[in-house]
């Protein structure tokens, strides 16, 4: 689906990354791990297509994302930003209802069908109630539910995500990892960065460190996220613990402690 | 029915009955019997027993002045409805990338020169396209800012530049008959609209208009962030071309007719808003009949409230403020 090979990125100018090599495969999620500036808005920006690479080569469904007009990667990718306030009361259905844009003409409007699709989309997202509310009234977890949900609507294969549990509440980030889960159970390929290694350890599987821009590790998230790991990308000490399930979490030890 | 079709309904009826209205008041009143004969024998070319006089008024005075105020008006409040949306913000006017500036340098030039109204008409409309196609063309090349602050901040700095140039051809304009002329240019009138004018201007106001029509609904996508409306499908650069191109278009054809009449552009998208909320398939075409209908009933003030006229530039404002200032307080955080 989405195979990049040896890939510089960055901005017109400057180069932020370079040597990523990975590839998708169909429902999988693949979570992107790194600290603050390691790059990693800048690489899904590039893979979106919204900045040109800067080296090495991207492959969508086998043909170079370059040559690519804007509507037919928007048929393919979807993305889902960090939920900001947006600038103008649009209601939750209206928003989702964008996503359809790629599936319409330049002078298009959305007919019945694009309705539906929206309106299917809210509900796999458990957001129906939402639909007439203002997007700017709100909260960011029902924004960033919202902003998923046009995605949906957009009927992507691969849907990449910036950081979509930053600014939620505990529980809503729990239930995005749940829709990342389902998602990825209709065959829907997940590509989300997260600053919580925790929750590669719960829904992701492969985990992609970057440090500097630069791959550090890339493989299961057992195998990769450890503790030398960890200190190298956040330079900070944590043990990584084994619960009783079966489950794995990072535990940090606090500096100045016994 | 919803609230948003009774907004349509309303907004329909409100501007027909000022139609009517507008073509009966005046110095000398026409009642709504002798606008029916004179239009009906108008239509179907066929005689009438009215006084000559009645078929001027209407034909030659009054229906070209009913129709410029609807057209600009359209135009005006159409081009801020798309820009509002295009730069996220709703205290955007359709002079914000310098058409208005512009066009009253051509305008002024012109009268400078001792060019006739047509001379006016045309330079004003160029002057309108030249400073857009400047600001556009500057802006849109500095890479690695945001692009609409970019666009922004050109049109500001470019039309200080055209504000002194308009300075300089006042100061040197003979001040016995350029300079009132010059100062009555940049009031904005109605008054003086000939069929002709509007011949002229109509083409080009629609030429802008129907393009947005045509889009209204993928403009929605340009009040996203850049990145999300490119994500969505959307070639950002491209669409923001064509909704410039078209609102300068329109607001160019709208300021030759009628020299600068402000707030019309600022104001009415706001309360189209405020009906409808911020979806542009229906908030456009309500945005231009609310926008004819408001210039309209302005210019009838402008004729009637006096005996001088008075200029609607100066109307629109005096109401505009404190509309203004009262939408913001009651609209909170729906623009």
């Amino acid at each position: 689906m989405l195979r990049i090979d040896n890939l510089a990125f960055g901005f017109p100018g400057r180069t932020v990354g370079r040597d990523i090599s990975f590839a998708l495969a169909d429902g999988e999620i693949l979570c992107v791990l790194g600290p603050n500036g390691s790059g990693k808005t800048t690489l899904f920006r590039t893979l979106l297509g919204l900045l040109a690479p800067h080296g090495g080569s991207i492959a969508l469904d086998g043909s170079a994302l370059e040559t690519l007009p804007r509507e037919a990667i928007a048929r393919r990718i979807g993305y889902v930003p960090q939920a900001h306030a947006g600038y103008f009361a649009y209601s939750v259905r209206e928003m989702v209802l964008m996503g359809r844009t790629a599936h319409l003409g330049a002078f298009g409007v959305p007919g019945r069908r694009d309705r539906e699709r929206a309106d299917a989309a809210l509900e796999t997202l458990g957001i129906e109630a939402l639909a007439e509310r203002p997007f700017t009234e709100i909260s960011g977890g029902e924004r960033q539910l919202t902003l998923i949900a046009r995605a949906l609507a957009q009927e992507a294969g691969l849907l990449v995500m910036d950081e979509p549990t930053a600014s939620l509440d505990f529980g809503n980030q729990v239930r995005v990892l749940e829709r990342l889960e389902q998602l990825a159970a209709q065959r829907i390929t997940v590509l989300f960065s997260t600053h919580d290694p925790d929750h590669a350890f719960l829904c992701a599987q492969r985990a992609l460190l970057i440090a500097e821009g630069r791959a550090l590790a890339l493989g299961s998230p057992r195998e990769v996220i450890r503790s030398d790991t960890l200190e190298r990308l956040y330079g900070v000490s944590v043990r990584i613990v084994e619960t009783a399930g079966g489950m794995h979490t990072c535990v940090p030890s606090l500096a100045g402690r016994a | 029915m919803s609230a948003r079709s009774f907004a349509y309904l309303a907004t329909a009826a409100v501007l027909l009955a000022l139609v009517a209205l507008a073509f009966a008041v005046g110095r000398y009143p026409i009642s709504l019997g002798e606008l029916a004969t004179v239009l009906a024998s108008f239509v179907v070319d066929s005689p009438h027993d009215l006084a000559p006089n009645v078929e001027t008024i209407v034909l030659q005075v009054r229906g070209p002045r009913v129709l410029a105020a609807l057209l600009v008006g359209a135009a005006l409040a159409g081009a801020g409805t798309a820009y509002q949306g295009m730069f996220r913000n709703p205290l955007v006017s359709p002079d914000i990338l310098g058409v208005s500036t512009g066009a009253a340098l051509g305008a002024v030039l012109a009268i400078f020169l001792s060019l006739g109204v047509l001379g006016i008409q045309l330079f004003a409309f160029a002057g309108g396209l030249a400073a857009v196609g400047m600001v556009y063309s500057v802006g849109s090349r500095l890479r690695g800012h945001d692009p609409l602050l970019a666009l922004v901040l050109t049109g500001v700095v470019l039309g200080t530049l055209l504000g002194s140039a308009i300075a300089l051809l006042k100061y040197l304009a003979d001040p016995y008959n350029q300079l009132p002329a010059i100062t009555f240019w940049l009031l904005g009138s109605l008054a003086a609209i000939a069929p002709g004018d509007l011949a002229i201007a109509a083409p080009f106001a629609l030429a802008g208009l129907v393009p947005l029509l045509l889009l209204r609904w993928r403009m929605n996508l340009l009040a996203l962030p850049d990145d999300e409306a490119r994500a969505l499908g959307v070639n950002t650069r491209r669409l923001r071309a064509i909704v410039v191109a078209a609102a300068t278009l329109m607001t160019a054809a709208a300021v030759a007719l009628s020299g600068i009449i402000g707030w019309v552009g600022l104001l009415v998208p706001h309360a189209a808003r405020l009906l409808v909320g911020p979806d542009f398939g229906r908030l456009l075409p309500l945005a231009m009949l609310i926008g004819a209908a408001f210039l309209l009933a302005v210019d009838l003030l402008c004729r009637t409230l006096a005996t001088i006229e008075i200029p609607p530039g100066v109307l629109t404002s005096l109401v505009g403020t404190p509309v203004f200032l009262w939408l913001f307080a009651v609209s909170r955080r729906t623009w």
